[in-house]
């Protein structure tokens, strides 16, 4: 179980960032890309995003792996939107310029190949953002930021357990599937589906319990500890806010407002060029 | 319901933790390609059984992002609310399945399942494919076959490995909590 996305430490100024500046940035830019359909701002944010990318000097080997995944799901739902509904640029943009008739119901359209290149975008420019804000951030500093922007601090603390454990809990799953493995389990597609989710029970049932059992223990340790006495903590790990990051989450928002704007001028989220 | 305790804040933990570990651990069914059961949707279904609808919805809603985040690099949000939709509806019911205090017999297998079936139709066929349309614009009919597919593995996997852990953990929990308190 490898091929996950971590933090790496560098010295650029996205890294010296607080992490409440970039869940902010993340947020915001999550929110405007779910927003907006208008082609001009995504390809806007899309050039910026790989500004951003390339300015956190993240190298392709951290992240190659992952967008190669995404890039192959991309293209399966770009193809099943055309299978399921060839007819949806039309009925968004109100007109129909047939390029190609393919067969039975299928012709290909300008609407509907400039639909689903805004499909693609709206996809691709919150790629960037989730890999500068993952490969930048420090787990430990990120559940600070989380209490930071008001989120209650058991949660935040929540989310530092949640990425403390990961790697150990997929130690763990390996562990668990070669010993099981060993013993004669068949895991593979070869087993029938019946026979496959019994072997799956075989490595979860320990992996669950085994877990159940460490969050006694943590939380034992955490209570002997004091944790949650007072309605407030400090962090070890978080980081007061400067004036590079005022400055970022006023350009985030000033940015966010202007292509809300953009996008809602004219009435709807489309922009449409037919 | 029970108050918000340590103990609930190491399960929102560990619980997102073993969700997003099992995010890329999947029964490919065979006879569907690229379809595949996950056996998070059963983790989650038992997760939010035993400790109620907070950790429910907070495993859920995190663990979504956070595995989606983490391996596929991008959120897709029309698709994590719906999990914790789904982890709140089961946890409201964590009371009556009783799953820690050991009795966890028939009745509540039936009950438990009936309600892991509303609880994936709501979060699945209604929320999932409501929510792509309205932020992605995806073709209505491509989203509800999608969130029918996604309906239909996670009551399977829910149903036969949730139920599975449920019982086994009822068992051994059982025995742990068979001492009464003394007054």
């Amino acid at each position: 179980m490898s091929r996950i996305l971590s933090y790496e430490e560098k010295d650029t100024w996205i890294h010296r960032l607080s992490g409440v500046t970039k869940l902010i940035f993340f947020l915001l830019w999550s929110l405007t890309s779910m927003l907006s359909y208008d082609t001009r701002v995504l390809l806007v944010m899309l050039v910026l995003s790989l500004v951003i990318f390339a300015m956190s000097k993240t190298k392709w080997q951290q992240v190659g792996t992952v967008f190669k995944f995404i890039m192959f799901f991309l293209v399966i739902n770009l193809l099943a939107i055309f299978f399921f509904s060839p007819n949806q640029g039309e009925k968004i943009y109100g007109s129909a310029t047939p390029i190609v008739h393919l067969f039975g119901p299928y012709t290909l359209t300008y609407e509907q190949l400039f639909y689903e290149f805004n499909v693609m975008i709206k996809y691709l420019t919150v790629i960037p953002a989730v890999f500068m804000f993952i490969v930048t951030t420090n787990p430990s500093e990120f559940a600070a930021s989380l209490n930071r922007v008001g989120i209650s601090y058991n949660i935040g603390y929540a989310v530092a357990i949640a990425l403390r454990y990961i790697p150990d809990v997929q130690d763990d799953y390996t562990a668990i599937k070669h010993a099981q493995e060993a013993r004669g389990i068949e895991m593979s597609s070869k087993a029938p589906l019946m026979q496959r989710i019994k072997n799956m029970a075989a490595i979860i049932f320990p992996l669950i319990f085994s877990s159940m059992d460490r969050i006694d223990v943590v939380s034992n340790a955490m209570e002997l500890r004091g944790f949650g006495k007072y309605k407030k903590r400090t962090w070890y790990s978080g980081k007061k806010l400067q004036r590079n990051d005022y400055l970022t989450i006023g350009v985030s928002v000033l940015f966010v407002v202007v292509a809300l704007i953009v996008t809602f001028y004219d009435g709807n989220r489309f922009y449409n060029p037919f | 319901m029970k108050k918000f305790g340590i103990k609930e804040v190491v399960a929102i933990g560990i619980g997102t933790a073993l969700f997003v570990a099992l995010t890329e651990v999947q029964i490919p069914l065979g006879f569907i390609p690229n379809t595949a059961l996950q056996p998070r949707a059963a983790l989650l279904a038992f997760m939010a059984a035993v400790f109620g609808p907070i950790v429910g919805g907070a495993v859920g809603l995190i663990g979504h992002a956070l595995g989606d985040a983490l391996f596929y690099g991008s959120v897709w949000w029309s698709w994590v609310f719906p999990e914790a939709v789904f982890g709140i509806a089961m946890g409201v019911f964590a009371a009556k399945f009783a799953i820690k205090d050991g009795d966890f017999g028939k009745k509540q297998i039936v009950l438990f399942n009936v309600v892991q079936v509303v609880a994936n139709a709501v979060a699945w066929i209604l929320v999932a494919p409501l929510l792509d349309i309205v932020i992605y614009a995806e073709p209505a009919n491509k989203v509800f076959a999608q969130g029918f597919w996604a309906f239909l593995g996670n009551i399977i996997i829910a149903g036969i490995l949730g139920t599975l852990i449920a019982v086994g953990y009822s068992k051994i929990g059982a025995k742990s909590s068979s001492l009464a308190k003394e007054d």
